[in-house]
């Protein structure tokens, strides 16, 4: 099982890769959108700001690839952070700008959401389920993940809401549209519970 | 619930893992990986790892170290030391880190902050500081790991570092700095009020107790400590059950989750 991590220049690209070579899956950092044509699953990781993030997958032709792989192939892909933002249809961050649009809704910075505690939102924080997805297999409800954002994904359908949490309002944990997964937490910083997480994507199947 | 985290901090200085006192008389604690190793194998909530001799000595920080440490390491890991540039920043993340900390740097040159934090986003930086109390009671700010007296004020610069758009603020006391009498609860509280962001107490933590004021009197965020697990019977864990104990929200280890 081959798994595609997009390289865009954004983000912590060998602790993803190290997670899921822990699990025993084969994966690899993909320099060109070519690359994701190889792979079983795809991975969009993310750390920094929207409007820099959107730039780069446009410049880099990635969006294009993104569309063909994960819309019209439907390979199974997890945004994780800031890959999961970028699978709205607009953000704020950095001005207001376009996302890849996979899974509609928006990304605004917590305040705007209703939080009056400390930005970002760093730390473990309780994971609470909406649905019985199969991403959260064997994992139990409330496991704590590893957070560090200072904004959130406001999906336009609530049946794309999968899991949630709580920083003085309720942010968006874990989303889920056919075979796109996005979550804001970081699995592969989470331990042992981040682990399961990206074991349970490889598999993609029901409990 | 956000949980109050407990972050072991690991010293790194030419060859082995070290802890002074006061940012002095060095021992040699051992080497990194295994301590890492444990650390992860116990699940702690996170890490902090920093080259104390790097901006010292001029030197850029070592990926290849980073590299070998980030690879036993399956929980966030803070890098900092020898941070100077955006490059150097790039660097660390492909070798494996999570977070950088940035602090003798910021001093010469503030706006390596709002590139860093431009860039790599609020949440990937963390301004470190290392305050020492002067007589008459100011808090001055010192660079070059405690031996320059940057002359900043210590609640001032936090301000400053939380406006240029760091994700935390790292704050470590010089004086209680490997005492275990406890962290400086006083520079801390005025830190953590007069920022919006979170605050990780540093320095001087020596028992549950210190952890607990920490974050009750001070309003830290997470508390980091190094001596007292290097030196101790107290354990990462041990702290989790005191804080809760206390009323402190704290991670549950995911195994016992299950069980």
């Amino acid at each position: 099982m081959k798994v595609a991590i997009v390289s865009y220049g954004m983000g912590n690209l060998a602790s993803v890769r190290r997670a899921f070579e822990d699990i025993g899956a084969e994966a690899y950092i993909a320099a060109r959108p070519a690359d994701l044509y190889n792979a079983n699953r795809i991975v969009l990781p993310g750390v920094g700001a929207f409007a820099e993030g959107m730039k780069r997958l446009q410049d880099g032709g990635w969006v294009e690839a993104l569309q063909d792989v994960v819309m019209r192939q439907r390979k199974p892909m997890l945004g994780i952070c800031l890959g999961m933002q970028m699978l709205a249809s607009a953000g704020y961050e950095g001005g207001l700008s376009r996302g890849l649009g996979f899974v509609p809704g928006e990304v605004k910075r917590l305040d705007a959401l209703g939080c009056k505690l400390r930005i970002p939102h760093v730390g473990w924080n309780e994971v609470r389920y909406k649905t019985n997805d199969a991403l959260f297999c064997e994992i139990p409800d409330l496991s704590d993940f590893y957070f560090v954002h200072s904004f959130a994904f406001t999906p336009e359908n609530d049946e794309h809401l999968i899991a949630t949490t709580h920083y003085d309002c309720l942010v968006a944990a874990a989303i889920r549209k056919d075979n796109i997964y996005g979550c804001q937490f970081h699995p592969e910083k989470s331990s042992k519970a981040g682990r399961q997480l990206l074991k349970n994507f490889m598999v993609h199947s029901p409990c | 619930m956000l949980k109050v985290r407990i972050i072991p901090t690991l010293l790194w200085k030419n060859f082995g893992l070290v802890k002074g006192i006061g940012f002095d008389s060095w021992r040699r604690v051992g080497p990194v990986l295994p301590a890492i190793k444990v650390y992860n194998s116990r699940d702690v909530d996170e890490l902090i790892f920093a080259d104390i001799t790097a901006s010292q000595q001029g030197n850029a920080p070592d990926f290849d170290l980073v590299s070998d440490f980030s690879e036993e390491c399956a929980v966030p890991l803070t890098v900092g030391g020898g941070i100077t540039s955006l490059d150097h920043i790039a660097s660390l993340l492909n070798a494996g880190a999570d977070k950088i900390a940035i602090n003798t740097a910021a001093y010469a040159n503030p706006k390596l902050i709002e590139a860093a934090t431009g860039h790599f986003g609020a949440q990937c930086v963390v301004g470190s500081i290392d305050v020492r109390k002067l007589d008459g009671g100011r808090y001055s700010c010192f660079s070059h790991s405690a031996t320059v007296d940057t002359g900043r004020e210590s609640v001032e610069w936090a301000r400053e570092l939380a406006d240029r758009g760091v994700g935390e603020i790292l704050l470590t006391s010089i004086d209680r700095d490997g005492t275990m009498l406890g962290y400086d609860v006083d520079i801390i509280e005025r830190v953590a009020r007069a920022v919006d962001i979170p605050v990780i107490a540093s320095g001087g933590a020596g028992n549950y107790q210190h952890m607990i004021d920490a974050v009750l009197k001070a309003g830290a965020s997470a508390v980091a400590a190094a001596s007292m697990f290097h030196f101790t019977e107290q354990t990462p864990a041990g702290a989790k059950s005191a804080m809760q104990a206390a009323g402190i929200p704290v991670r549950r280890n995911f195994v016992s989750n299950i069980h």
